[in-house]
């Protein structure tokens, strides 16, 4: 089944009789080349350029809920490639790269929007950094315009300029930056891989992981024993449990970060805007609901829910920053688990075990990563050597202190990013 | 979320700021090595359940204190001095 606008309105004419279910719904078999453990947007992206890329076929992905139910189906939606530092810079610009080709490989709507990014300053040295950060941005072949604040208020009218914290002295503008609909992006990757012959397997826990050797051998499920000759660990929040079944200790620690929507309202804002000192970021859904967030609570956490100082946190800087927002309702908030690593740096790499693979330490940004990450995870997978743009996303570098990647200069350490 | 001090009793959440894993009390010898320094620093059981973290009663009577808690429900147990947990342990 292609999508084509001319489907679209076929069906639309003849009551909408012909769609079908966009993937299968296959029975484990009791042996593949490669598993992926983790059917969200990383893991299902693997297993999309695994087939597309790499032409291995004979692979299966198993869920423990439903595809796409975790964090890709709940999130902030924000695309972007405005990081700073080598390893980050180089990753995130492929992953940009991606998407802006996305939904003509994929044939499927994930309504990637550039509508644009601004990164608010309020300082003369934040406005340097920012200047710093944004030459990293072109020295790396994206874009980004620095503001000034006539500049900001012709895209942002409704900010508070002269809050007497943090009045608003400019922004950096990274025109290629937005949102996307983040469930489609799962669907789009379930459905490619689907179509080249990857069993996505749901209601499929892993119970534990089968070494022999020193090699990994398979998995054990809720649906029974699969044979495998690699097996990638995609798991996000829970990649500490997963690695556990292999004997492993990570270093990442799982927190909650929490976001919330408002009810839908007209068109208002019309960029991603972020306004790092209040720890507040925003952007507007196609649906109309308005989509932002703060930090993380900053304690371990899987309860997939925040506590209130945070809540009461968010509310604050969205008041400071546009008054205007004080007349919107909350429709909805939720806690995500996020798996942060010492650096706010991720992790695709080997394990001291063979065949065995893990692609994690996402932190808050996993969403963007998306195509990126299952492309250079996939590309490791299969050629057992790390795909260039994600080649400094070592395991090791904590422990060796080589390579740390430290985008906000805090230090490697646990709970500070 | 409410944290019981031992010294001030059950307090506000806005009155605390966390640091991590218990690991922390137990410092390994500046000689110990690669490994245990990687372990001490980095690496993390990372438990979805029962924990114990390192908390700053920093807003109320400024004492470290060791809180077992759950993470998955946020159901806090007990908490105790941090300078007792680390002499008992």
């Amino acid at each position: 089944m292609r999508f084509s606008a001319l489907r679209l309105l076929t069906e639309g004419l003849t009551g909408n009789r012909g769609w079908g279910p966009h993937w299968r719904d296959p029975a484990p078999k009791s042996e593949y080349d490669i598993v992926i453990i983790g059917g969200g947007g990383h893991g299902l992206s693997t297993a999309y350029y695994l087939a597309k890329e790499h032409g291995l076929r004979n692979v299966a992905v198993l869920e423990k809920g439903y595809l796409g139910g975790g964090n890709v189906g709940r999130n902030t939606t924000i695309v972007r490639a405005n990081y700073f530092l080598p390893g980050n810079s180089e990753f995130y610009s492929h992953s940009l790269k991606l998407w802006e080709g996305l939904e003509d490989e994929l044939n499927y709507n994930v309504m990637h929007s550039q509508r644009g990014l601004i990164n608010l300053f309020h300082s003369d040295g934040q406005r340097d950094a920012f200047a710093r950060r944004g030459n990293a941005m072109i020295n790396q072949g994206d874009d980004a315009v620095l503001l000034d604040r006539a500049g900001v208020r012709k895209h942002l009218p409704y900010l508070d300029f002269d809050n007497t914290r943090f009045p608003i002295y400019g922004g950096l503008l990274h025109p290629r930056g937005g949102t996307a609909r983040h469930d489609a992006v799962a669907w789009g990757y379930a459905r490619g891989a689907d179509r080249r012959g990857v069993d996505l397997i749901q209601n499929c826990e892993v119970t534990g992981i089968d070494i022999s050797g020193g090699r990994v051998t398979g998995v054990q499920t809720t649906r029974g024993a699969i044979r495998a000759k690699k097996v990638g660990i995609v798991v996000a929040g829970r990649s500490g449990q997963v690695a556990a079944m292999a004997g492993m200790r990570l270093p990442v620690e799982s927190h909650v970060l929490q976001a919330f929507v408002t009810e839908g309202l007209k068109p208002c804002i019309d960029h991603v805007v972020s306004f790092g000192m209040g720890h507040f970021y925003i952007s507007q859904s196609d649906k109309g609901g308005l989509v932002f967030g703060g930090d993380l609570d900053f304690y371990a956490s899987y309860a997939a829910r925040g506590n209130l100082p945070m809540k009461e946190h968010v509310m604050e800087a969205a008041m400071t920053l546009m008054p205007m927002i004080g007349k919107a309702r909350v429709l909805r908030s939720w806690g995500g688990i996020m798996d942060m690593t010492p650096d706010g740096s991720p992790i695709i790499d080997k394990t001291g075990i063979d065949g065995l693979y893990i692609d994690c330490g996402w932190c808050y940004g996993g969403f963007k990563a998306v195509p990126g990450s299952g492309f250079s995870f996939a590309h490791l997978i299969a050629q057992d050597r790390h795909h260039a743009p994600a080649a400094k996303f070592r395991l090791d570098r904590f422990r060796t202190g080589v390579g740390l990647m430290d985008e906000e200069g805090t230090g490697a350490q646990h709970n500070l990013h | 979320m409410r944290l019981p001090c031992p010294i001030c009793g059950e307090r506000d959440l806005r009155e605390f700021s966390y640091l991590g894993d218990a690991v922390r009390l137990h410092r390994p010898a500046p000689d110990a090595g690669t490994d245990a320094w990687d372990a001490y620093l980095h690496l993390r059981d990372n438990p979805a359940g029962r924990t114990r973290d390192l908390w700053q009663h920093e807003a109320g009577c400024g004492a470290w204190i060791v809180v077992t808690r759950d993470t998955v429900s946020h159901a806090v147990e007990g908490a105790q001095l941090a300078a007792e947990m680390r002499d008992a342990d």
